[in-house]
């Protein structure tokens, strides 16, 4: 349902108000649900729609974030809902009108640096992050911004890639933010005060956190970064009122721990498996599904023999204990930085005829996976690009090893043959959707390194594999605008898996290498993009182009779709500004 | 002294700046950095900075660690000063090298990332400039300084962005040293027009190349019937014309080009 202009204003501008009128009748009702009253009883003076103001006074339960799927216009947590599907029921934008598609507003980064951050919207309110750790309330209509908040992490701050920061999470009227020094800071949703602060690991050992955190019930929950300088990683949850910790996994067993067997001698207290992307969670197993980074040091697998559990591990914990159910491990002693912090997206299946509680994982490893998400069970293991590592994988997933010999290139190379960036699954078309670098390798250098508090310890290096010496090559950041290492270093590809066969049932290649994330509708749209700043909107069923739109910097975030009085929006990162987009009104 | 060197003096708003500028540019004319110093940051490199700057170190936008190219630095001790106290905003962090480390890494980067210094000939520059422009006819389709065609990529500054070795295979074996968007292409547009010239620049839907008269044309793939990116280079090797002492002056004189400008 689409409004008027005229009408969409005046109610905009009634909801502006509502606050201060309220204030005038204070003491009649208390708390928000004051606001509600009131807002209800003008709102339906001017008969226009109320939904938006309804839903403004209630706060973010538990079970609204365990319901978002029915309340599409809001991205109530990083991944959309708690499978991760980062599929949207709103059906406003369709393949016939998405050409129509223009810029609502666009917001500009305030500070410098590439721009990772993941948008969360509740009842017509953005709530944004921006490196290194501020926090923005935004009007999702107009990109004004109510408040901002600023942390400014400690100058020990170390982080290998990036000053990021993924997002917030939300739970009543409280946001939570992991910080680039360690920190998860509590703050009012409706002021940006902060509400309290505790450390959850030590910055001067290189611990940060870049992740979005994850709320399940009456909880936190985060994991650390700090792969490249020898953390031992791990998962905390946190009392949402306190701070206090109630449970912790560590990433990297311990001694008496399960799993600790995978290590050799004192390797597993530099071991790595940080935890940088956020997880899933499925209520009715009530296990969340957590990735597991890469093993520390990166590049030097021989000082660290073992399968070196639970690096590059998707982890199946009790979301009320942090206790492990079940781990399946994609790559055993890893000397390619292959970390699995990719998001755990769930899907309901009929697998060769049996409804199937899967887990589907495109790894940086290469190989696109099926998991049974109740046991940890290996169903499907294919690669989706060129691999060399790995000559295959046994009927239990595992893979056989092949390393390559000195000098010659491994593929897929160091950044994986996709990465961080969120994927989608369609209900509709039962399809996986990813990004992916394909014809991209790097060589290895590996070396000894001597662990050293909160310093680099990746053990090596890697150059990335050119056609002729000394060639530009790939970064694994942004680039200029000039693509001079050209599709010879390697390509970017948006696929289109079909989970059943581990096949693309499409794709669509593009000249550079893309860090775009995914979104899909019931309309059977796939919006994305990619280094080059192209915003695509794709036919999700054939991968047929749409629309598309030169955005002129980077898109390394998926984009998210909300509605705001009965316009649909989806907005997307691009380069140093976010742009939300709406149908032209006519 | 240079125009550069005039221009940062009389210029600069900080002096300060200009005498840092000077002091850097000293040092690495006396020679002060050996080449164990750029073995051992090539190795710090790789460990310690690779991993965001790149292996070409063109691996954060704006700069370019092996062409000297920086948002902030000029001198060596603004480089030590950005190592060591790093760019919060910028999400670079600070790194507690010993004064030899640092030493070691800005070696590296003032050597170009050529940890194994010049293993080629390098003859006599004022020779190999003669032999540029006439015998070898490499000005008949290079541009230095603001003279000469715009076909083949300007060699303003190739001493700057090349090493030596890499300089001496494009000169013997152009096409295997042809960097992959120096290309040449050849388009045909729906209405039948063909465009030759040298990539520029691509992505998924347009090519920006200089064409054959000079101009800079911008196609959309869309439109195009055909499109060709060529596999070699159509710089003749310099052995057809020149001697092995000959190709060292040449070598010589474009390792004087510097750029600067």
């Amino acid at each position: 349902m689409r409004y008027s202009t005229g009408l969409a204003e005046a109610r905009h501008y009634a909801s502006r108000h509502v606050p201060r009128w309220t204030s005038v009748v204070s003491g009649v009702v208390s708390g928000f649900s004051r606001t509600t009253t009131f807002a209800l009883a003008f709102a339906a003076t001017l008969a226009i729609g109320t939904m938006t103001l309804m839903a403004q006074g209630s706060a973010v339960t538990y079970t609204r974030i365990l319901n978002a799927a029915a309340e599409p216009q809001n991205w109530l947590t990083y991944n959309g809902t708690y499978n991760s599907q980062r599929y949207s029921t709103l059906a406003q934008v369709t393949p016939a009108n998405v050409t129509k598609l223009e810029p609502k507003w666009v917001l500009q980064n305030q500070v410098f640096g590439a721009w990772q951050s993941n948008p969360i919207v509740v009842d017509g309110v953005m709530y944004l992050t921006e490196r290194p750790n501020d926090v923005m309330a935004v009007d999702a209509k107009t990109g004004r911004m109510f408040w901002l908040y600023r942390w400014t992490p400690s100058p020990d701050s170390r982080v290998c890639c990036g000053a990021n920061n993924r997002g917030v999470a939300i739970l009543g009227d409280t946001l939570f933010m992991g910080t680039l020094d360690g920190h998860l800071i509590a703050i009012d949703a409706k002021n940006g005060k902060p509400l309290w602060n505790v450390t959850v690991a030590d910055v001067k050992l290189a611990y940060s956190i870049t992740l979005a955190p994850l709320i399940i019930k009456d909880k936190v929950v985060v994991g650390v970064g700090g792969g490249e300088f020898g953390i031992r990683g791990f998962i905390a949850a946190f009392d949402p009122k306190t701070g206090k910790e109630a449970w912790r996994f560590n990433a990297v067993p311990g001694p008496g721990e399960k799993g600790h067997e995978s290590w050799q001698g004192d390797a597993w207290k530099s071991g790595g498996g940080s935890v940088w992307v956020t997880g899933s969670y499925d209520p009715a197993l009530n296990l969340t599904y957590w990735g597991i980074g890469n093993p520390g040091p990166d590049w030097n697998p021989f000082q660290r023999p073992g399968d070196n559990l639970y690096t590059d591990s998707v982890v199946a914990l009790d979301a009320d204990t942090g206790e492990l159910k079940w781990h399946f491990q994609f790559t055993p002693n890893d000397g390619y930085d292959y970390d699995s912090v990719q998001i755990p997206v769930l899907a309901d299946l009929t697998w060769k005829g049996t409804p199937t509680k899967v887990l589907m994982w495109a790894n940086r490893n290469g190989y696109f996976y099926v998991l049974d998400r109740a046991t940890g069970k290996f169903l499907l293991g294919e690669p989706f690009v060129k691999v060399n590592w790995s000559s295959g994988l046994d009927a239990n997933g595992r893979p056989i090893q092949t390393r390559q010999p000195a000098g010659m290139a491994t593929y897929p190379g160091n950044q994986g043959g996709t990465n961080w960036y969120p994927p989608s699954f369609s209900p509709r078309t039962g399809l996986f959707y990813f990004s992916a670098w394909e014809n991209y390798g790097t060589i290895y250098h590996p070396e000894d390194a001597t662990y050293q508090p909160g310093r680099n310890f990746s053990g090596g290096g890697f150059t990335v594999a050119t056609p002729v010496p000394g060639a530009p090559s790939i970064g694994i950041g942004r680039r200029g605008p000039i693509n001079n290492w050209t599709d010879e270093v390697g390509n970017g590809a948006v696929m289109a898996m079909d989970p059943h066969t581990g096949k693309p049932k499409w794709k669509v290649t593009q000249f550079d290498v893309t860090d775009g994330g995914m979104l899909t509708t019931a309309s059977d749209l796939l919006f994305t993009g990619g280094r080059e700043g192209y915003f695509h909107a794709l036919d999700a069923r054939t991968g047929a182009l749409l629309w598309k739109t030169n955005l002129g910097g980077q898109i390394v975030m998926a984009p998210v779709t909300f509605q705001v009085d009965g316009q649909q929006y989806v907005s997307v990162i691009a380069g140093s500004a976010m742009f939300t987009f709406g149908l032209r009104d006519n | 002294m240079s125009h550069l060197r005039v221009r940062l003096l009389t210029l600069a708003a900080c002096a300060i700046v200009a005498l840092a500028a000077t002091r850097a540019s000293a040092q690495v004319a006396d020679h002060q950095y050996t080449s164990a110093d750029i073995e051992a940051g090539s190795r710090l490199y790789a460990n310690q900075c690779a991993l965001c700057h790149g292996p070409n170190g063109d691996g954060i936008n704006g700069v370019d660690l092996r062409r000297g190219v920086f948002r902030r630095s000029v001198s060596d001790d603004d480089l030590a000063r950005v190592i060591s106290t790093g760019i919060a905003a910028a999400g670079m962090p600070s790194f507690r090298f010993q004064p030899v480390e640092l030493t070691a890494v800005l070696a590296f980067i003032r050597a170009g990332f050529d940890p194994s210094g010049t293993a080629v000939k390098v003859g006599t520059p004022g020779r190999g400039q003669a032999l540029f422009a006439g015998k070898g006819a490499c000005a008949s389709c290079h541009r230095v300084k603001g003279a000469g065609p715009r076909t083949a990529p300007d060699l303003s500054d190739i001493g700057a962005i090349r090493t030596p070795s890499t300089l001496q295979r494009s000169l013997v074996n152009p096409t295997s040293a042809m960097l992959p968007i120096n290309k040449p292409v050849r388009a045909v547009t729906k209405s039948g027009t063909t465009i030759r010239g040298r990539r520029l620049n691509e992505d998924t839907y347009t090519v920006q190349l200089i064409d054959d008269q000079e101009r800079l044309v911008s196609l959309i793939k869309a439109d195009l019937r055909e499109y060709e990116v060529g596999k070699t280079s159509p710089m003749p090797p310099a052995t057809a014309v020149l001697s092995s002492g000959e190709i060292a002056d040449v070598l010589a004189y474009l390792l004087t080009l510097k750029g600067g400008l």
